[in-house]
């Protein structure tokens, strides 16, 4: 060993060592192979273009025996010469191979190495070219340098002293200036299982381990369980190069480097602590497959190092925060941390022991959480079992949806995954509920999936959805999958035995398919029914009745044997049938099965016990027949049940007891899961899906008692301990592979740290968003109006007369209100109007469509409601209803048709049009009836308008603009501003447009046509378009005319950025579930006087903000009155207009005055700027 | 002789440790071994279970033999068959083996054993470049296609004339970018981004017409060649609709969970740039209605079938490549059977009646109808056969999810950009 290790870390020239060492080589297959002849070179070309199949005449027989099934096809075709399974005494031809080899072509190499990869592929051996393979190790070509390196891998182990002549071109790459030539190198080195070569991998994995390069670094990390594989003596060492590389802030080191330290020293957790922190952080940047080795290892880090954050389950559900989790979107989480810290802390003040979660224990969870959205199936599963096993109760729920999302991927991954969610949904059920349709089995589901999916619903069924679900099954009986049909059987009992509700109508169920043609089927129904009758035998001696008579159909042993059984258990209900039964039995006794007999002896015997007038000579007869029975068990038994029942001087006391042994009260059964306390082992292992433990597999361990010194976790650098500093890090390396440069040879400094992100363009936006709300006070000037326009307002005044008509309220109490008050309320109704009218334009369509199907949505959901309501309400089936029922239905297994749904909406296209028209009458009602063309439109007079160019600045030439709240035409995200030019100069201006748009990162603006010419003391008007991206920002931009240019800013109040939706109240209390927490902000005031009326309320509100109201009253009788209804609440709904967020805003009146005001948007910013408004507009 | 054995009481752990695949007829075609070689042999428990299970889909993927543990998938009539010695998360494996189907696919067009075995060399090169020790290494198509080429007909002609070689010449910069998924300095001449927006329904709909259960699966496929660094960000006219969301590696989860847009910087070439959900909870449109009715009769021992497709909710766009697939039950010999519009097919062998529609007519309604021959003697099944529908909607994503805009920033140029609606019939299946 040390002559060879000197021998290779000398610089030898490795051409020239390889020379004398192929002289070498070739001397001994000299020997070898006597075929062997120097002009063979064209020859070996001809040969070399055979299937390669003719060339290797002995298969690979490196395992041993007993792989050669089909594989053995090839050589054995060819034939005799190979002598087959003897071991190998002929050398091989594979000379026209080594000649290439030899050549001094690369092409011909090439051709060579390609074969024999290929040959390795088919598993044949390809072992005796090693000599000539391994002097190609330091060939120029990467190619076949490439295909040398796979060979070697492979043989290296066989051929130790040969491999060794490789080690030197190795070493020698690792010193190479390329990355990638340093970590191919290490890779193939360390891949090559010769002992002898340990030290040096050593050294090399320890050099590579403080590379620059974080590729080689990653190599290492790959390399260190290779090592320990080949000499575990190297532990300690290993663990050392461990310990360093888990200290590496690179995320392409941090996943390899996990993985070999769960292979090598997985018990040394005190190597975590200091990098728990930065693994958390980098987590969601490192690739999928170190990812979830990071994940597993981090659960069992935090169960050893947190406390269970349910120790105080049951306080902490009385907060009932678990139905929030479930709906809460993911931007609630922050919050709803807090919230339920808070709450943590509120239940520990009542209890005696505290339970506050450790910050680093919420780090993992919030940093896990995202990692549920990757596309990686394992990832999702890793993250789900982290929750499950770590996550407070009330937070789990996230992980169900994400676990059904995968149901949908390959059988295999389902398959997986329906294992672990069965298991989950023991303990858990809540959690799966909302999506047990998913679990719905289809025809077309493989066997296995069905009867995993079969498990999960039987799992997640409770007294409330039992009724959907045993619908579902009633399918699936009907099945021509017979096994599947079995499970469900079993399932049914299942149900049955746990949902006492539904136990009489499974039982009749399972008796009618008593009468089923498949025998199967039968048999199955019988074992079930025969546990469900333990439970009350009591109230079913028809059934037993009815079992009674099935003996003389049934062929099935074990259905049989259950009948049997049950009327020996229960004879004293049927004391009529039963003697009869036995005697047909005994008839038939030396025919039947073995279980049979077994079952004819012990109803015998209990019969003789109960009722021994009747089937004295019976039981004589049957004990008689046993007595010669074949079988010793049947011989035995009956011997023994003689002895017990039939007194005699010998038996003594023991048959006195005898009735209380065989007729003894037996417990029933209980029908369990076979999922269940699955969860002792770690979810998503193999260990747990074998119900096994598997080899390598490392426990679970439970929660400490007490949580051990959180301070292990502290880094000496500052900044990772500081919570705050930690969450701006976090955002950072979010978005830092994206801005770092692609050379990453900086690796193992903190690139993360010193990176700014000035690309982001959303944080930037962002920021400006929020310095803008300051600003608008200013803008909200009102402007005069001119007498044209107020005339036209009185037109369009009698055309609404109908709608104030009919709010009466209004009306009285304007004549107190100024003018002032009047025109707003006209503005108020004019948006509206315009809306309906342009339904010209494309967009316009699609979102009344959009608008439309929402609302269908919303009435069948209301549809569905109103079932379930009738669902719940109707008692459980009656038993004399179904008696009667029972006759009629060709297979009415369950008898479940009271609960059969009314035909829902969408089942003929008829009620679809229907309603479709309701919407729109809905929306008709809402909107103003009168139609006006959009060139009619009266520029501003009804909405407030704004001054954009004075007329003195604008030298004559005075600029307004308001809002029109009419959707812009040419594009739907943009805002219509509506411009009048006023030209109340004494000369005629030309050519009035746009130029020189500033704005801000991602807002776009749309000119109007330009104006060419507006005569002295003209007006004009014009529409333009803003996107302002859902910020308050100004567009600046530059009003242009012949001979001026005027910097003008337009600048929008919040209200103005959104338009109104429609949506139903129930719609709206859904959407608003989902928009709590952080966004959701909330005042309270006080109205001001003259808007204590709902009108007033309405009015105010939506001139403030272009909302629609949300309709009420219609569904209040559904909703128990929540607000006395002497004070209502009224809704408002919208969207911002470039995003889409939903604008939610609720007025809850309260007597004298008092108000509260809520705000839900998913837009903080626009949330916040829109209370104010609001709140201003109401209270002034 | 294989030194496994010795090792397996420190289990000793690398997570795959072997890979064969198999053809239908059971032939281990390729075999490929991370550490020292294990038998072959220990195929056999898996052909035990494979006989068993009858249905290559039933065959369990896990199974556990004396010293290993077999992990197989099922991919286009061939298994992947992993050795495992040690406790590994299964989805771990099976997603991985996945991976390498795809990959397959994605260099050859398919995943077939005439393809592996023409290619079996490159095949080589890639599980040796996936795996490093049994642990995956390298797995996204954009690297590994710097490291090993896929081949094309002009290039394998090329090589054969010099000798050239589908190793990449130069050194990858994938692995040792900060971003795995894209390579530096992609050039293209039109800077072009697609993007399809593909919805499958999946319902189950009940005989009465009822939906028992329908949710919307959709995916956006992204084909994406843009010059240099590309940052995009594309936003959703309502992103209130996607329950469930998961997506390529290189989305910013952040932003999406911030401000619900997609923000990433895509890989080069063909992905998927994210898959959604949209659940039972939200109302699905279920495009078509089937009026149907299957008998069988006791007597005279034949069936009727009667099959009409109507319009639903197809929000005023055409149902295309309609199509009804029906698993008929073991006694129907055969079916006479006439179609108002497209063909049938009754494969007497499979008992699979195909009925291709082709382009759905609001005013005429298809319509199948005819008898069924049935074997004598044998009683009629009890269940009728439930119907699978396929079909594809131009034009429309079912759920109304709209791609409102795409912005590009950090480069300068103005790159072409478009989006493809389609909805198609996932697993639609109509009970009767």
């Amino acid at each position: 060993m040390t002559a060879m290790q000197k021998l290779l870390q000398l610089p030898v020239n490795a051409v020239n060592m390889v020379k004398t060492v192929q002289s070498q080589v070739q001397g001994q297959e000299e020997d070898k192979s006597p075929v062997l002849t120097p002009d063979s070179g064209q020859q070996a070309w001809y040969s070399a273009l055979q299937p390669d199949e003719l060339r290797h005449l002995r298969s690979g027989g490196t395992g041993g025996g007993g792989g050669g099934d089909q594989e053995e096809r090839a050589p054995l075709e060819e034939g005799g010469g190979g002598g087959g399974g003897g071991f190998q005494t002929q050398p091989l031809r594979h000379d026209d191979l080594k000649e290439m080899l030899d050549s001094n072509k690369d092409s011909l190499k090439l051709e060579a190495m390609k074969r024999i990869v290929a040959m390795i592929a088919r598993g044949k051996n390809a072992s005796d070219l090693f000599p000539a393979v391994v002097k190609n190790v330091a060939c120029k070509n990467i190619e076949v340098k490439k295909l040398v390196y796979v060979y070697l891998v492979r043989y290296a182990e066989e051929q130790q002293d040969l491999a060794l002549l490789s080690i030197s071109t190795f070493q020698r790459g690792l010193k190479d200036p390329n990355q990638l030539i340093r970590a191919s190198a290490l890779r193939v080195l360390s891949s090559i299982r010769v002992t002898i070569i340990v030290p040096i991998m050593m050294l090399a994995i320890k050099e590579a381990a403080s590379d620059m390069s974080p590729y080689v670094r990653k190599t290492a990390a790959h390399a260190i369980p290779k090592l320990y594989s080949l000499d575990p003596e190297q532990k300690d060492q290993l663990i050392e190069v461990i310990e360093k590389l888990l200290a590496d802030k690179t995320t392409l080191v941090a996943g390899s480097v996990v993985m070999a330290f769960e292979e090598v020293c997985p018990e040394r957790i005190d190597l975590i602590h200091k990098n728990y922190r930065k693994l958390c952080n980098l987590l969601i940047d490192v690739e999928e497959w170190g990812q979830v080795v990071i994940i597993n290892m981090l659960t069992r880090y935090a169960r050893t190092q947190f406390l269970n954050p349910n120790i105080n389950e049951s306080l902490l559900e009385e907060g009932g925060s678990g139905d929030k989790t479930f709906y809460g979107s993911d931007e609630d989480e922050d919050e709803d941390e807090e919230e339920k810290e808070k709450k943590a802390e509120a239940a520990a003040m009542a209890k005696r022991k505290p339970y506050v979660m450790d910050p680093d224990h919420r780090l993992l969870l919030r940093n896990t959480k995202p990692l549920l959205q990757s596309r990686n199936a394992a990832v999702v599963m890793a993250v789900a079992q982290l929750y499950f096993h770590l996550a407070p109760k009330a937070e789990v729920g996230v992980i169900a949806k994400a676990l059904v999302r995968l149901l949908r991927s390959h059988s295999e991954v389902q398959y997986v995954v329906l294992q672990n969610v069965a298991t989950m949904s023991i303990k858990r059920r809540g959690m799966f509920e909302p999506y047990l349709k998913s679990f719905y089995i289809r025809s077309t589901d493989p066997t296995q999936i069905k009867v995993l999916k079969l498990e999960v619903l039987t799992n997640l069924a409770n007294e409330t959805n039992i009724s959907t679900i045993l619908r579902e099954f009633q399918t699936y009986i009907k099945s021509m999958d017979k096994d599947f049909v079995a499970a469900t059987i079993q399932a049914i009992g299942r149900c049955a035995t746990n949902i006492s509700e539904v136990r009489d109508t499974c039982l009749n169920g399972l008796v009618q398919l008593l009468s089923n043609r498949d025998e199967l089927v039968v048999a199955e129904s019988v074992v079930v029914i025969k546990k469900l009758l333990q439970m009350q035998p009591e109230k079913h001696s028809d059934i037993i009745k009815h079992m009674a008579k099935l003996t003389d159909n049934i062929q099935v042993p074990m259905a049989r044997a259950s009948i049997l059984w049950l009327i020996g258990e229960y004879c004293e209900h049927v004391p009529k049938i039963a003697p009869d039964v036995l005697r047909k039995m005994a008839k038939s006794f030396t025919n039947e099965e073995d279980i049979v007999k077994l079952q004819i002896i012990n109803l015998a015997a209990k019969l003789y016990l109960t009722n021994s007038k009747q089937t004295k000579l019976l039981t004589q007869y049957v004990l008689n027949l046993a007595k010669y029975d074949q079988n010793y068990d049947i011989r035995d038994r009956a011997r023994f049940i003689r002895q017990l029942i039939v007194p005699t001087e010998k038996s003594g006391a023991l048959s006195k007891y005898a009735k209380k042994l065989f007729l003894a009260l037996k417990p029933a059964p209980v029908l369990e899961s076979p999922f269940k306390d699955r969860d002792h082992f770690q979810l998503g292992s193999l260990s747990h899906l074998l119900n096994a433990k598997a080899g390598g597999y490392q426990e679970l361990p439970d929660w400490p008692e007490a949580a051990p010194d959180p301070s292990v976790r502290n880094v000496e650098v500052p900044e990772w301990t500081k919570c705050s500093s930690r969450e701006k890090r976090k955002e950072k390396k979010v978005e830092k592979p994206f801005y770092t440069d692609s050379e990453g040879e900086s690796g193992p400094t903190e690139s993360a740290d010193s990176e700014s992100d000035s690309a982001s363009g959303s944080e930037s936006s962002s920021g400006s968003e929020e310095s803008g709300s300051g600003s608008e006070s200013e803008e909200s000037k009102e402007a005069s109006e001119s007498e044209e326009e107020e005339e036209e307002e009185e037109e369009e005044q009698k055309k609404k007369k109908k709608k104030d008509l009919k709010k009466p309220v209004q009306e009285s109490e304007s004549e107190q209100s100024s003018e002032e008050e009047e025109r707003k309320h006209q503005r108020k109704s004019k948006p509206r109007k315009s809306e309906s009218e342009s339904e010209s334009d494309e967009d316009e369509e699609s979102e009344s469509e959009s608008s439309q199907s929402e609302s269908e949505d919303s009435e069948s959901e209301a549809e569905v409601k109103k079932k379930k309501k009738t669902a719940e309400s109707k008692p459980p089936p009656k038993p004399l209803k179904k008696e009667s029922k029972k006759e009629k239905k060709e297979m009415s297994l369950l008898d479940l048709d009271d609960f059969e749904p009314a035909p829902s909406p969408q089942v003929t296209p008829v009620n679809t049009f229907l309603s479709n028209s309701l919407v729109t009458d809905l929306e008709g009602l809402s909107l103003s009836d009168s139609v006006l063309s959009p060139a009619t439109i009266a520029p501003s007079s009804a909405l407030k308008s704004y001054e954009l160019l004075h007329r003195i600045t604008g030298e004559g030439l005075s600029v307004e603009y308001c809002f029109s709240r009419q959707p812009f035409s040419p594009d739907a995200n943009m805002v219509a501003v509506q411009m009048q030019f006023t030209n109340s100069a004494s000369s005629d201006t030309k050519n009035l447009h746009i130029e020189d748009v500033k704005l801000q990162s991602g807002m776009r603006v749309k000119e109007f046509p330009e104006i060419e010419l507006l005569p002295a003391g003209e007006t004009a008007t014009a529409v333009m378009g803003i996107d302002f991206c859902d910020s308050t920002q100004a567009a600046n931009f530059q009003l242009c005319t012949h001979t001026r240019k005027f910097f003008v800013s337009i600048q929008p109040p919040v209200g103005e950025l959104m338009r109104p939706v429609f949506l139903t109240e129930n719609e709206f209390k859904k959407e608003q579930g989902q928009l709590m927490g952080m966004n959701e902000i909330t005042e309270k005031l006080t109205l001001d006087v003259k808007c204590r009326n709902e009108h007033a309320i309405v009015q105010r509100v939506t001139t403030a903000a272009n909302l629609s109201r949300v309709p009420c009253g219609s569904d209040k009788e559904c909703s128990p009155p929540v607000p006395p209804p002497d004070y209502p609440v009224h809704r408002f709904a919208g969207r911002t207009v470039t995003s889409g967020s939903l604008v939610l805003v609720t007025v809850a009146t309260k007597e004298e005055g008092a108000a509260q005001l809520t705000v839900n948007c998913e837009k903080m910013v626009i949330g916040t700027m829109l209370v104010k408004d609001i709140l201003q507009a109401l209270t002034q | 002789m294989t030194p496994c054995r010795v090792n397996v009481k420190r289990w000793q752990a690398e997570m795959i440790h072997s890979l064969f695949v198999i053809n239908h007829l059971g032939d281990i075609f390729l075999e490929k071994h991370w550490k020292s070689v294990i038998s072959r042999s220990v195929c056999d428990y898996f052909f035990e279970a494979r006989e068993k299970a009858v249905d290559p889909e039933n065959v369990p993927p896990v199974l556990q033999t004396p010293h290993h543990y077999l992990i197989s998938i099922y991919r286009g009539k061939l298994f992947f068959l992993s050795v495992i010695q040690t406790e590994v998360p299964p989805l771990f494996v099976i997603e991985f083996l996945h991976r390498v189907a795809d990959t397959f696919q994605d260099y050859f067009g398919e995943c077939s054993e005439s393809v592996i075995s023409d290619n079996v060399v490159i095949v080589y090169e890639l599980l040796e470049e996936m795996l490093d020790n049994g642990f995956p290494l390298a797995t996204e198509s954009n690297v590994l296609k710097e490291m090993i080429r896929p081949p094309n007909i002009l290039r394998s002609v090329v090589n054969t004339l010099t000798g050239g070689s589908n190793v990449g010449e130069t050194l990858p910069q994938g692995q040792l970018s900060n971003i795995p998924w894209r390579r530096a300095g992609v050039k293209y001449t039109n800077n072009e981004a697609y993007f399809d927006v593909t919805e499958e329904i999946d319902a189950i709909v009940d005989k009465s017409g009822t939906t028992v259960s329908a949710e919307i699966q959709g995916v956006i496929e992204a084909c994406v060649k843009l010059s240099g660094m590309p940052d995009l960000t594309m936003s959703f006219m309502n992103p209130r609709l996607l329950d469930d969301v998961s997506f390529h590696p290189c989305v910013r989860f952040r932003r999406w969970e911030s401000e619900r847009v997609l923000s990433f910087i895509p890989p080069d070439g063909n992905f998927t740039l994210m898959t959604y959900h949209i659940s039972s909870q939200n109302l699905v449109a279920i495009p078509v209605y089937v009026k149907q009715s299957i008998s069988f009769f006791e007597a005279g021992s034949c069936g009727r079938l009667d099959i009409t497709i109507g319009p639903k909710q197809t929000m005023g766009k055409t149902v295309e490549d309609l199509k009804v697939t029906v698993h008929m039950p073991k006694a129907v010999l055969n079916a006479n059977l006439t179609a108002s519009q497209g063909n049938y097919t009754y494969d007497f062998t499979t008992k699979l009646l195909v009925w291709d529609i082709g382009k759905l007519n609001p005013q005429k309604l298809p319509n199948l109808r005819g008898s069924l021959s049935m074997q004598t003697g044998v009683p009629n099944p009890e269940e009728n056969p439930s119907l699978n529908i396929d079909l594809k909607i131009q034009q429309l994503a079912i759920s109304g999810l709209k791609v409102s805009r795409l912005d590009m920033y950090g480069e300068t140029y103005k790159p072409f950009k478009g989006v493809k609606y389609v909805t198609k019939a996932g697993k639609f299946q109509v009970r009767t």
